[in-house]
Order: C-alpha cells, then sequence, then structure tokens
C-alpha cells in the first residue's frame, strides 16, 4: 500500500485527459482528495439536508455571531436555487451590540427569511425571568429559546456550536437528542455511525442538529475568507470605548457601563465571539481584515471563549450544566 | 521549522483531513496519550493549559518538583463530563481537533470501558485510521482481542497498535517484541492485514513522557520505526485507498424544485429567473466513486424497475461542475423526467445489483435491549428508513476464539450474524466493497434509539458479487 502515483495510474490518467493538459503526479494526487474546508463543507451540507428532508419544522438559531453565520450560508448553499426553507430564530438577551441586530435584519431581509424572536427582556418584564447579581443574561436564554421551540412546534433546530469550543460540546452527537425540557443527557446518547444520522424523537421531544460539529474556529474563519462570507463590523479591528474587568476588555454601553474605579480607555480591538454585550470582552488586535483575523486566529494561545466570554469562566463545567438544562 | 510556524502555515494552508480514533482498554493510559498529542502539537491553548495545571496541582499530580508537562495531568485535557472528573473516568466518544503542517485532523476519542464495542464502533465507522492501546506490562488482553475484531469486522483501513508505558518496563526490547509477536498473532487469525484490507503497525510509546509520540525517542534504539504522529501523518486516507476500485452512488437526500421560490439572494445576483422556472436536481452527498457530466446512470427505486438516464448537470450553489467525487454534495440534473424522490439511489450504469428485500448481515449490538428472533425493527440504509422483521439470528462471533457459535439472540456489545425480511427492497451492497452502501442502522420503533452497526453481507449461494449487474 503506497501513496505513490505507479505508471499505471498516470497512463489512465494521460488517456482520459487532453494531451495538452496531462496532469502531473502531484496534480492527479491533489484531485484525488478535497481540502479539509471542502469535506467539512459538504459534511455540513449533507446534515442540513437530512434534517430538513427528515423533520416537518426545523428552525436555524441566527444571533448575527460568526458560526451562525457560516450556517447560514451553508444553507444558501445547500438548497441553491431555492430559498433556505426554515425560519431563523434569535434568543434576544436585549443586552445587544446594535450592529449585531442591524446586521441580523439585513440578512433576513436579503434572504427573504422569516424572523422569530424569543425575548429574555419580555421575560424578565413579566417576571418569569430574574436578573442574575452578576447582570449577564447568557445563561437566561434557555427559558425564551424553548419557549420559542414549543410555540412554534420546532421539532429540529440547528445551532453553530462546534466541538472545538469546549470539552462538554465535545461529546455532545451532531444529532443531539433533547427531551420536553430541553435537557440534553449526556451519559444517554445514541451511537452516531457512518453518515447515518437518527433524528427519531417521540413527540414533545426535539433535536438540535450542529452541522459544524467538527469546524475548528480556524477553519471557520479561512471559510468566511474564502466565501466571501459578510460578518458584524465589530469582529475586525475597530476604536472602542473599553474599560479592564476581570482581565477582559468590556465596551461601554448601555447595559456595560464601568464602575467608578474603572477606568476608560479607548483601544484597536475587536470581538472574537459576540453575545450579551456585558459580560462579552474585547481583544485588543489590529487585524482589520478577514485574512488578518485569519493570520490571528492562527497564531492565538487563547481559545476564544477562554479570551471573551466571562460566564464560561465561571466553573470548569458552565457548558455542560448549562446545556444540561436546555441551553445551545 | 519550529512547531508554532509549522501551526500557523497550516491555518494558512489547504490541507487535507484524516479522520482517526483511539480504543483502548482501562487504565492503558488513553486519555494521557491523547493529551500528550494535543499537547506535543500545540493544539492546547494557553488558558486550557492553565485550567489543567491549576487541577493537577490541587490534586498533587507528578509529586513535588516536576515541572513542564510532567507536572501536569493530560488525560484531564481530555475528560469532558463533571462525572468523568470526578470518577477519573472517560464515558463518551469525545471528538478532538489538531493540526500539523501536513494534515487536520480529527480525532475520535473511544472510551475503553464502558460500552466499549458501541464507542469502538462509533469511532471506527469514520476512521481512516484506528489507534488501539495496550499497556506494555499487561500485554494483549481480551479486550485487545475484542478492539482488533471490531476494526476488521469494520474494515479499518488502517490500524495502529500503540503500546504504552514502556518506560514502565524499563523500555525492554524484549516485553515488546513480545508483544508484537501476540500482535501480529491476533491479526493473522483475524485476517487483518492479509487481504490488503489493514495493515497493523505497532509502536512503543510512553504517553506520559512523549517517547515515540510526536517525535522518535531515543530511549528505545532497538525501534527504527516512525513516531505515531509521524505514522498518522503519512498514511494514505480511506478514500485515497478507495479510488481506484470506486464506482458512482448517490442516495438522493431531497429534490431541488424551487418553482417559484427562488432564493431573493440569488435573484439580486443577477439570477436568470425564465431559466430556473422549471429547474429540478436531485440533493445528496456521493457516498463512492465519481461522476461527471454525460455519465450513464441507474436510478433505483422501490416499485420501479432500474431506470437508465444520463447525467445533464452536477450543480454546487451557483457552479456548474464537469465531475464531482465523494464525499462531495452536489445536486444533480437528469436527461430524462422521471419520478424520483428521498431515499431513491442514483448510481453509475451496469454496477449495481438488483435491490433486495432479503438482508443478511452481520450485527453489532449496541443496546441494552437484545436482540430477539420475530421483532420488528426500523432499518436506515442511505436515505431510506424502511420495516423490517428480525427473521432469524444464524450466529455470535466468539471472541476468544474468533469462531462464529450458534445463537438465537443478540445482547449488548454482542457481534453477530442475522437474517431481515424488509417491507421494502434496498439496494444492499456488501460491505467488503462499499463502507457506506453496505452499512446501515437497525432502529427502535418504539422509542426511536439506535440498536445496532449494520454491515451487509452476500446472501449464502451467493458466488459471484456483480451477478445481477444493472
Amino acid at each position: 500500500m503506497s501513496t505513490q502515483i505507479t505508471n499505471e495510474d498516470l497512463e489512465l490518467s494521460v488517456l482520459e485527459t487532453d494531451a495538452a493538459e496531462t496532469p502531473t503526479a502531484a496534480q492527479a494526487l491533489r484531485s484525488a482528495r478535497l481540502s479539509s474546508l471542502d469535506t467539512l463543507e459538504s459534511e455540513a451540507i449533507h446534515i442540513i439536508r437530512e434534517v430538513v428532508a427528515e423533520f416537518e419544522k426545523p428552525a436555524l438559531l441566527f444571533s448575527g455571531g460568526k458560526d451562525s453565520v457560516v450556517m447560514l450560508h451553508l444553507a444558501t448553499k445547500a438548497f441553491w436555487p431555492g430559498k433556505v426553507p426554515f425560519p431563523v430564530l434569535h434568543v434576544d438577551t436585549g443586552h445587544n451590540f446594535p450592529e449585531v441586530i442591524d446586521f441580523r435584519d439585513r440578512t433576513v431581509e436579503r434572504l427573504g427569511l422569516k424572523l422569530v424572536v424569543g425575548s429574555v427582556q419580555e421575560f424578565i418584564d413579566r417576571g418569569e425571568l430574574a436578573e442574575r447579581a452578576d447582570g449577564t443574561r447568557n445563561p437566561l436564554q434557555t427559558v425564551p429559546l424553548l419557549d420559542a421551540i414549543q410555540r412554534n412546534k420546532f421539532d429540529a433546530v440547528f445551532g453553530g456550536g462546534r466541538r472545538d469550543e469546549d470539552k462538554a460540546r465535545a461529546k455532545e452527537r451532531i444529532l443531539s437528542l433533547r427531551d420536553e425540557f430541553g435537557q440534553w443527557d449526556p451519559r444517554n446518547q445514541r451511537p452516531e455511525l457512518w453518515n447515518l444520522y437518527n433524528g427519531r424523537h417521540t413527540v414533545g421531544q426535539h433535536v438540535r442538529a450542529f452541522p459544524i460539529s467538527n469546524w475548528t474556529e480556524l477553519d471557520v474563519w479561512r471559510y468566511i475568507e474564502r466565501e466571501g462570507v459578510e460578518l458584524p463590523g465589530l469582529y475586525y479591528a475597530h476604536e472602542r470605548e473599553v474599560y479592564e474587568r476581570d482581565g477582559m476588555w468590556r465596551a461601554v454601553g448601555e447595559v456595560s457601563m464601568p464602575k467608578p474605579h474603572e477606568e476608560v480607555v479607548t483601544k484597536l480591538v475587536r470581538y472574537r465571539t459576540v453575545g450579551d454585550m456585558s459580560c462579552t470582552g474585547a481583544v485588543v488586535s489590529d487585524a482589520r481584515t478577514v485574512a488578518d483575523v485569519v493570520v490571528e486566529v492562527a497564531a492565538s494561545t487563547l481559545t476564544e471563549r477562554g479570551a471573551t466570554r466571562a460566564d464560561d469562566r465561571i466553573s470548569e463545567a458552565a457548558m455542560e450544566d448549562r446545556k444540561k438544562d436546555g441551553y445551545f | 521549522m519550529s512547531t508554532e510556524t509549522a501551526l500557523l502555515e497550516t491555518g494558512l494552508r489547504e490541507s487535507t483531513l484524516f479522520r482517526f480514533a483511539t480504543a483502548g482498554s482501562v487504565d492503558d493510559g488513553k486519555s494521557t496519550l491523547v493529551g500528550r498529542l494535543l499537547h506535543d502539537s500545540k493544539a492546547i491553548l494557553a488558558d486550557q493549559l492553565d485550567a489543567v495545571a491549576r487541577t493537577s496541582a490541587d490534586r498533587g499530580f507528578g509529586g513535588a518538583g516536576a515541572t513542564g508537562s510532567q507536572a501536569i495531568d493530560l488525560a484531564l485535557l481530555t475528560d469532558g463530563l463533571r462525572a468523568e472528573r470526578e470518577q477519573g473516568i472517560t464515558i463518551d466518544v469525545a471528538y478532538r481537533y489538531f493540526a500539523t503542517d501536513r494534515r487536520s485532523f480529527i480525532l475520535a476519542d473511544c472510551p475503553g470501558h464502558v460500552q466499549y464495542t458501541k464507542n469502538t464502533v462509533t469511532g471506527a465507522s469514520t476512521a481512516d485510521a484506528v489507534v488501539v492501546l495496550i499497556d506494555a506490562r499487561k500485554g494483549v488482553l481480551e479486550q485487545t482481542r475484542r478492539h482488533l475484531s471490531v476494526l476488521q469486522l469494520l474494515r479499518v483501513a488502517h490500524v495502529i497498535v500503540a503500546v504504552n508505558k514502556i518506560d514502565l518496563v524499563d523500555f525492554s526490547e524484549s516485553v515488546f517484541r513480545e508483544i508484537e509477536t501476540d500482535v501480529q498473532k491476533v491479526a493473522r487469525e483475524l485476517g487483518l492485514g492479509s487481504d490488503g484490507i489493514a495493515d497493523v503497525a505497532v509502536i512503543p510509546v510512553s504517553a506520559l513522557d512523549g517517547d515515540n509520540v510526536v517525535d522518535r525517542s531515543d530511549r528505545t534504539p532497538w525501534y527504527s520505526g516512525p513516531a505515531l504522529l509521524e505514522v498518522l501523518e503519512t498514511l494514505p486516507a480511506a478514500d485515497e485507498l478507495e479510488s481506484h476500485l470506486e464506482s458512482f452512488r448517490f442516495p438522493v437526500q431531497l429534490v431541488i424544485r424551487p418553482q417559484g421560490a427562488l432564493a431573493p439572494d440569488a435573484v439580486a445576483a443577477g439570477l436568470d429567473v425564465g431559466a430556473y422556472r422549471d429547474y429540478r436536481a436531485y440533493a445528496g452527498q456521493i457516498t463512492e466513486g465519481t461522476v461527471k457530466l454525460g455519465d450513464k446512470v441507474t436510478v433505483l427505486s422501490p416499485g420501479h424497475e432500474p431506470r437508465i438516464t444520463t447525467v445533464t448537470g452536477i450543480d454546487f450553489a451557483g457552479s456548474e461542475l464537469a465531475e464531482a467525487t465523494a464525499p462531495q454534495s452536489v445536486a444533480i440534473r437528469l436527461a430524462d423526467e422521471i419520478d424520483i424522490a428521498r431515499g431513491d439511489t442514483i448510481a453509475a450504469a451496469g454496477t449495481v445489483r438488483e435491490s433486495s428485500a432479503d438482508l443478511y448481515a452481520a450485527l453489532c449490538w449496541l443496546s441494552p435491549k437484545p436482540l430477539r428472533e420475530g421483532a420488528k425493527v426500523l432499518v436506515k440504509h442511505g436515505t431510506r428508513t424502511v420495516q423490517a422483521l428480525v427473521r432469524n439470528v444464524t450466529g455470535k462471533l466468539d471472541l476468544a476464539t474468533f469462531n462464529v457459535e450458534a445463537a438465537s439472540s443478540l445482547e449488548l456489545n454482542d457481534i453477530g450474524n442475522a437474517q431481515l425480511r424488509l417491507a421494502a427492497p434496498l439496494p444492499l451492497e456488501n460491505y467488503l466493497h462499499h463502507r457506506r452502501t453496505g452499512a446501515f442502522l437497525v432502529i427502535d420503533p418504539v422509542d426511536g434509539n439506535t440498536l445496532a452497526a449494520g454491515l451487509v453481507k452476500d446472501h449464502p449461494g451467493d458466488h459471484e458479487d456483480e451477478r445481477y449487474v444493472i
């Protein structure tokens, strides 16, 4: 067994190819295999199509964050030249970066999609959720998410979760079964074999589908670069008023005001994740273009969650606990 | 080139994907080996390492005076769930990602002791290679034989045996050679390697100290082979090996027929609305082989005679391709207006057998609910799910002797043979030659759980695989 191209192989390719374009051995070998990005893209599109074919009413979680933007881009490719055949669902913390909401609305308009919003603020206003002592609203998204799923009878919800993000996510299936309460039972997961996905569920259960499970943060950025995918501007370096808290740079905003002792400075920053503005930190960066970001991510020594999400730092099992309770 | 530079260049360069799985027994140091691979290939970022270092220090790992990676319990890098960290065990298959300057790797880390067949089958079903761990102090155990027999059954392209904890036997060549001989003996008994299906590489390693994991060790001068990562970087992936014997196979996932509902962004970008009004294409992922424009294909649908037509278009999101190859996801247009739906298969003409409702198969039983003769189940094959009746269980593999013994039921972790009757015929192919169209799931119709991994076998009495070529 060998990777070398034999004479026989070469003769074959000479026969099959225009004589003027006889490939070299190296070209023949390269064309035999897809690049890792093409392989990941085809895998994701296959999963998106399986879910649409097998479920009654799927929806895609769309926050305007880069992973959900990539998911939506993959969906447009999966059904081209048709429309994306499902609505998008945004769980709105109320603690938004205004440019992200603007981006969300423009994207939905451009693709002719239906937008369903589950609002954390409305639940707080009705007294069905209480603001946390630390002010972050990311963990509060679970209740409006499950409410929107039930109210709209969604039986499958696409998420942009990736297994490289977190140790608990590393163990979650691509199709993840959730019970009536949206809970994930990590000790009772179905084996996922070959490319045969089993999405069967009973009434009340639903499935979370993670088509880009096998992508890394770097894959996502290389794909954004390759495909020319548009993102909210705050993913790229820009001047912003920030202050330091818990070792992270926080933006000054309505929901994220500095305390008197926290000095506000103007820095060139960008975001690696976008979420609840009050707990998402910026990183100091001069990466103004997608190419700059790819280089920066490739050289990074911190994970994106470790660098920018205060809520994931709370405990070693923060993500696991939230997923068990029905979180993304 | 420094590893950092290599990593950076990997990030900026197109690489190919290589999927591998690890399998081992209790306490043979698999998590440590995976942690070592990730750590030494710089896939662990600073905050992850800090968290692990803090926990290691809290637990007094490595003893006083330990420094660097010696002071870090690398196993903690891979244990994901709270219960795993608390109990110091690995519960479920975990997926890890790292890259070198040659390849991007997806690692399915399969625990050894809990539901080991389920985990090994899961990890191996998508793997180009599987690394089996053996504790150098214990040698080949019954579980090693079980792992190897599963890998043989699933026709994993490459099997690598890492003889771990070689430091604890003082880097003894004789201990290693004895284990190596035992491994090759089991491989021969199983038929691993003899028919070109898998080759078995045996490597002495110390996951704890890093010997022969990423770099060759000078503490095993008697071993002249490559380090584990070198092997993983250079083995051909399964689709490279299969390329010479492949025939085009394409299970239809859905029909793309937008009629009026064209994508507004595509229309805004200048899509010719009139030309796409009657667009109809069959979307799916090529499971095997290559398709070119103008190829003759057979369409297989239950209830229809096989129909031959011609490929007139291969579309991918607005690009028209001249050819496409596995595992690409594309949409195919055909010359004739024929009724095609999800679950049908498009295949290279003249290469497939008649569909059959009689299914002979090997089953890896993955459920605590045993399989009984007469049970009604669901079979998911390609993009079609059909009802099935389990007519009989024809035998069970004895993992001690590798003989097939008489049996009438299959229990959790059993591997056996069974005959099923399907409610509709399926384009079944022998798993030996077709890893995708020869594979299926057995699903519980009551709760929807996956009961077994199924591998299609030839009907008894079939001599020629290509007897009913259409």
